[in-house]
């Protein structure tokens, strides 16, 4: 759910990363924080395990820029990733006005990839969403890895309705960015069309 | 169905400020936060600037949404207040109405009964806002009214310029 503050002038966005455990959504926002100019973004929140896995979320506001006098930001969360946080993720949904679901490519991966995915879509059903409402995107992600599973083959199993997709390796930075511009296009475009 | 954005204008805006200055005199708080269900900072007095007010709007919905999580499971609708409690300073967290929450944080200058006390009072006062505010987004949801509903796809393409 999108915030529009008309007094300064503002709308405020909540794009979720999603996945299975150690696809590398924490990587993505880590990217993303490393890489940004220091005005456009807040503090990064991990909220991790000792061992660094992510225990509920991680969370990184960032600023786009101005849109018709509206300055943008982009408040990023990630889900933990590990089976047994469902509960976790279902709170991080609340409110979500994107998605990015963050594939594994490796073949030993295929099917946490099909579980979360079918996951996203049970925890969304609670909050009276259908995975078709949401402007979301896929990512796949790992593609330095030498057995990674071919694109096309990936595109087939998760994104059989042709979502914006993006080959990556969060690791390097690779297609990082261009996943989120995909789901912020995504989402202001669902602005647009909602007539907000 | 996807949920409308929760957009507030500026007499809303003013009206919070002025419900927030008052709360935070009558409670000898150090400051006081409202914030949305999702996490994004509506208002705040002017201590918190000194804060990270962005990270502390988005811990305390996720805090708000883990314990509405636990109340769920224990039978219970939700725990609407919760507290607490440091060395020297103390926060008391209370759920408006199904949009807002409240956030008061205090030291010994304060204390608990009279944060909890007065912010109940403060709570009621923000959800008439809320609501008013839902009222008059309503009777502005024209496309005379919109922000968003004319923008191009050049003008998104022109956000991700480098």
């Amino acid at each position: 759910m999108s915030f529009i503050n008309y007094a300064a002038r503002e709308i405020n966005c909540k794009i979720v990363y999603y996945g299975p455990g150690l696809c590398g959504k924490t990587t993505n926002l880590q990217y993303v924080y490393a890489k940004t100019n220091p005005d456009l973004k807040g503090k990064m929140i991990s909220l991790a395990t000792e061992t660094e896995r992510t225990l509920f979320f991680d969370f990184l506001p960032l600023a786009l820029g101005e849109i018709r006098g509206f300055k943008t930001r982009f408040h990023l969360y990630t889900v933990p990733g590990q089976v047994f946080y469902d509960a976790s993720r279902k709170l991080i949904l609340k409110g979500v006005d994107g998605a990015v679901f963050v594939a594994d490519s490796q073949p030993a991966r295929e099917e946490a990839n099909i579980e979360s995915l079918e996951n996203l879509q049970t925890n969304l059903v609670e909050h009276g969403l259908e995975l078709s409402d949401l402007p979301w995107v896929m990512q796949y992600n790992k593609r330095d890895m030498p057995d990674a599973m071919p694109v096309e083959e990936m595109r087939k199993l998760l994104n059989p309705t042709g979502v914006p997709d993006f080959a990556a390796c969060a690791t390097s930075g690779e297609g990082v960015f261009e996943t989120l511009k995909g789901v912020a296009k995504g989402v202001l475009s669902n602005l647009r069309k909602m007539g907000i | 169905m996807f949920e409308s954005p929760f957009a507030m204008r500026e007499k809303a805006f003013a009206a919070i400020q002025v419900i927030i200055d008052e709360l935070v005199v009558e409670t000898g708080a150090r400051g006081i936060l409202v914030i949305d269900r999702v996490g994004q900072l509506l208002s705040r007095t002017e201590k918190m600037e000194e804060f990270d007010t962005t990270s502390l709007a988005s811990l305390a919905a996720g805090c708000v949404a883990a314990t509405g999580g636990l109340a769920r499971l224990l039978g219970e609708k939700d725990f609407p207040s919760h507290f607490h409690q440091g060395e020297s300073g103390s926060l008391y967290i209370n759920r408006v109405d199904e949009r807002g929450i409240l956030i008061v944080f205090f030291d010994r200058d304060s204390s608990l009964g009279l944060v909890r006390l007065r912010a109940r009072k403060g709570s009621a006062a923000l959800a008439h806002v809320f609501k008013e505010s839902q009222k008059e987004n309503e009777a502005k949801s024209s496309p005379e009214h919109s922000a968003f509903a004319n923008i191009t796809d050049e003008e998104i393409d022109n956000l991700f310029s480098d």
